[in-house]
């Protein structure tokens, strides 16, 4: 009732309306009767947790999926999103949290797919285009590169001007501003308010409270499948940021609690250097900066922040660490005792872990079970292994453990691991990397692209792991993160260590400036 | 804990009924088309003036239900299975080693130049077993270059062990016209294993004990995929290469070990058909069971039990295909037109049923 007064009052009509929708998956109800609607010229934020229905929801919208009851709306009149293709004919454009960029194309052959198949792909057109939506956006897209030469950040970039490129009216947003720097997460945010003002809608899925609460002009909150709470215009123009972000966390969680809370564990009392980089180089490649020279320590119960747009070298980093990229100079010691000629299992066996950002590619193998991927990183080891014969039961007791552990929820330790949603993934990786013989570990973008809960579950993880007293590289292109949990952040630029600054009051403006060059 | 318990219990059987539902589902999307192709086929046989079910008449009769045609279809099974295995291997591990023809007939080659040579200074059981290791390195050398293109340079294996496979073939021609030419005969032609120094025949029949090695490969080798560490590491290196080289995995070497593995079961294919059934290798002998097999272990979806039942279907149909071409002067190959047209069926089926599940689901 009051949304009808409201549309009199001057509110725009509704592009897409949802009711009643609800979305089943075998042992879950992923969407319960969802109503929505999302009007033009406005940012519609929606916010939950992994696991609350958000990607469904957005898969439902896209046309990936259809709703099992209720109807989907199509500017007042109820239509069947059959296919992506046809969400786009009907002006839905997304952006989706996991790219879907043909990697071995070059980004104007990706931005030209979907064209019509009969024309040569106008490329000088594409250029100007390119241009004139980037430009305002603060990005740089090199059309000619390839795009798995790009890092995952700049991958998505190119992602969201694809969706611009193809005049949707309304822009589905899924975690997209999770592999931004800073400036470019305003200027994005500084665009969206462009394109609802020229009449489009933009349907923004952020973690962030911070940015829904900027960005936002309604915001809903997803719970568990359900939609527990709405935040509509006027009521959040009246509110200031503070009071917004409290009231959205008080319908998330039904609790009080800041997201960038700071806690700083306190140092062990042993305070020797646990893992030591000396003059650590890794040659360039053509897809990706070399290292050079970067030294640092990390001492019993230190968290170690590496700060830098993503990009700098700090994949390499990881992976020259973790024995996985050949190096080039330079040693790494765990304990004093040197690791330079062990390979990734030597390297694991002593204690030294790492979480990669790129979960899905790279952590897991999608299509193997849960409890496969648990002992993925120890395959022919005992107890799991004995002379090379798998013991299934070992395994699968040991899976459901981790899973009660570290509370993954998955319908059983026989489903593909592929099927979880982000936040499960990486409380599989954790329990895999973390539940025992840990010394040292390099997190990298631990929380990139989980909810709010997990995230804070994913720092609480951390702490605990450096209040037991081992060493802790944690790579973010989050500040308030690195802020929120570091003794000491360094900053990675082109490959080198720019600086390292203690973690005390002045800490984000020294590392900023650091970041874009300027000496601490 | 009983309240955690519960729902776990629950949605684990659930699991199970779905397994099950999921199993009848495959063999109707399995046995259906199979029944489409065969009228398709028929039609293909109306349309050349073939009577179609005197056709199947003929192979049904000459290939399973006549007992010398069924102990003919049992031997001709022994070296598919060895196929099937090394091909089984490969493509589990994501390596498409589609060089089959060239690895098997230098397997056979070699082992028909051996053998016949070795069993005049050794006894039969040191000599054959010599044979098939000769073989079976053979055919794991001409798997090397594109093993170590792959493995290291990440060179296309398809296009490698293709091109390979058309200079394995030719070798072997070579090979027996030149050099390992019987200079008694005036075919060209390898030196003939004695009947008396071959595998020995399965009980009073004419069944080749290679059939109980080739079973015992096969089985193996599904084993080995599925329950051992190796057999995990060489899956994860063909599902996602990169978390297996996250997980500490030496992907090259397990990349080189499938190609080894691989082209050696298929060269151990072609030593048990010579030193079981052929015993000799003639010039320009190349059955081409390479390529007839790879259809056969995607229908059977890289399971090696499957493979077995699937082999067999292949063997019947191609020895009564062979007995019907006499009688019918229906061409030999129509077998592979007729396994052909299952493979286009059976893919239509798998595409229908994605459409129909996923329009279940929504």
């Amino acid at each position: 009732m009051t949304e009808r007064t409201m549309d009199r009052a001057g509110t725009r009509p509704a592009i897409v309306t949802l009711e009643g929708v609800t979305k089943r998956f075998p042992g879950i109800v992923a969407n319960d009767r969802i109503d929505l609607a999302i009007h033009a010229g406005e940012v519609h934020v929606l916010l939950g947790e992994n696991g609350a229905g958000k990607s469904t929801l957005i898969g439902m919208l896209s046309g990936l999926q259809q709703p099992d009851a209720g109807r989907i709306l199509v500017d007042g009149a109820e239509m069947a999103i059959r296919s992506p293709s046809h969400a786009l004919s009907l002006g839905i454009g997304t952006v989706f949290q996991h790219n879907m960029l043909v990697p071995s194309l070059t980004v104007a052959e990706n931005l030209a797919l979907g064209g019509r198949w009969w024309q040569r792909p106008a490329i000088a057109e594409l250029t100007q285009r390119v241009a004139a939506i980037a430009a305002p956006l603060g990005i740089e897209i090199n059309l000619g590169a390839r795009v798995s030469e790009l890092s995952l950040g700049e991958q998505q970039q190119v992602e969201i001007v694809r969706a611009l490129l193809r005049d949707s009216r309304l822009l589905i947003l899924d975690e997209a501003t999770s592999m931004l720097t800073p400036q470019g997460i305003a200027e994005l945010g500084a665009l969206m308010r462009r394109l609802v003002e020229r009449g489009l809608a933009v349907v923004f899925i952020t973690h962030k409270l911070a940015e829904a609460a900027e960005f936002g002009d309604r915001v809903s909150v997803l719970k568990l499948g359900r939609k527990v709470g709405e935040i509509p215009p006027e009521r959040l123009r009246s509110l200031d940021q503070a009071a917004l972000v409290e009231e959205i966390v008080a319908m998330m969680f039904g609790r009080q609690a800041g997201s960038a809370a700071v806690m700083i564990p306190p140092r062990a009392a042993n305070d020797d250097a646990l893992l030591e980089v000396r003059d650590l180089a890794v040659a360039r490649t053509a897809d990706a900066p070399g290292l050079d020279a970067i030294s640092f320590t990390v001492g019993h119960g230190e968290i170690l922040g590496i700060a830098g747009i993503d990009g700098n070298g700090q994949k390499q980093l990881a992976e020259a660490l973790a024995g996985q990229r050949a190096t080039a100079g330079g040693s790494v010691l765990l304990a004093g005792e040197a690791l330079d000629g062990l390979d990734v299992g030597g390297r694991r066996r002593r204690g030294l872990r790492y979480l990669t950002d790129d979960r899905l590619a790279e952590g897991t193998v999608g299509t193997f079970p849960v409890s496969i991927n648990y002992v993925l990183k120890q395959i022919g080891e005992p107890p799991f292994w004995r002379s090379g014969v798998e013991r299934t039961g070992e395994i699968d007791a040991r899976a459901a453990e981790l899973t009660r552990l570290y509370d993954v929820r998955t319908p059983s330790i026989a489903t593909p691991v592929g099927r979880l949603s982000g936040g499960n993934i990486q409380k599989v990786l954790i329990a895999r990397e973390l539940a025992t013989g840990v010394r040292a570990v390099i997190f990298n973008k631990p929380t990139y692209g989980l909810d709010l809960s997990n995230t804070l579950a994913t720092r609480e993880r951390i702490r605990e792991i450096a209040s037991q007293g081992m060493a802790v590289l944690l790579i973010s292109t989050d500040l308030e993160e690195l802020l929120s949990m570091c003794h000491r952040i360094a900053v990675i630029s082109q490959g080198r260590l720019a600086g390292t600054v203690r973690n005390e009051d002045s800490a984000g403006e020294r590392v900023g400036r650091l970041m874009i060059g300027l000496a601490a | 804990m009983s309240q955690d318990a519960l729902p776990a219990v629950g949605l684990d059987a659930s699991a199970g009924r779905s397994s099950r539902r999921d199993l009848a589902r495959r063999l109707a999307i399995t046995v259906v088309p199979i029944l489409v192709s065969l009228v398709i086929a028929g039609c293909v046989l109306l349309a050349v003036g073939v009577d179609p079910f005197a056709y199947y008449g003929f192979v049904v009769q000459r290939g399973l239900l006549s007992g010398l045609g069924l102990q003919q279809t049992l031997t001709r099974m022994a070296p598919l299975l060895f196929i099937a295995a090394g091909l089984i291997v490969a493509f589990r591990a994501g390596i498409w080693n589609l060089g089959g023809d060239g690895q098997f007939l230098l397997g056979a080659v070699t082992a028909a130049a051996s053998a016949p040579l070795l069993v005049q200074v050794l006894p039969a059981w040191l000599a054959l077993p010599i044979a098939f290791v000769i073989a079976a390195t053979v055919a794991m050398l001409w798997s090397l270059l594109p093993a170590l293109l792959r493995a290291y340079q990440g060179v296309n294996e398809i296009i490698t062990t293709l091109m390979m496979s058309f200079l394995g073939v030719s070798l072997a021609n070579v090979l027996v016209k030149l050099v390992f030419l019987d200079p008694s005969t005036t075919v060209p032609q390898t030196r003939t294993l004695p009947v008396p120094d071959r595998l020995p025949r399965l009980f009073e029949t004419t069944v080749t004990s290679g059939l109980v090695f080739g079973v015992v490969a096969i089985v193996g080798v599904h084993l080995m995929m599925t329950r051992t560490a190796f057999g995990l590491k060489l899956r994860t290196v063909g599902a996602n290469a990169r978390a297996a080289v996250h997980a500490g995995l030496d992907v090259p070497v397990l990349v080189s070990a499938v190609f080894a593995l691989s082209a050696g079961l298929i060269g151990l294919g072609g030593a048990i058909d010579v030193v079981g059934t052929q015993g000799n290798v003639r010039a320009d002998w190349n059955p081409a069971y390479g390529l007839a097999v790879i259809p056969v272990v995607f229908l059977a979806r890289m399971n090696g039990y499957a493979a077995i039942g699937f082999v067999f279907l292949l063997s019947v149909l191609s020895i009564g295909g062979e007995s019907a071409a006499r009688r019918l002067g229906v061409p030999q190959t129509f077998t592979l037109v007729l396994v052909s047209i299952v493979l286009i069926t059976l893919a239509i089926a798998e595409y229908l049923d994605h459409r129909f599940d996923r329009a279940r689901r929504v």
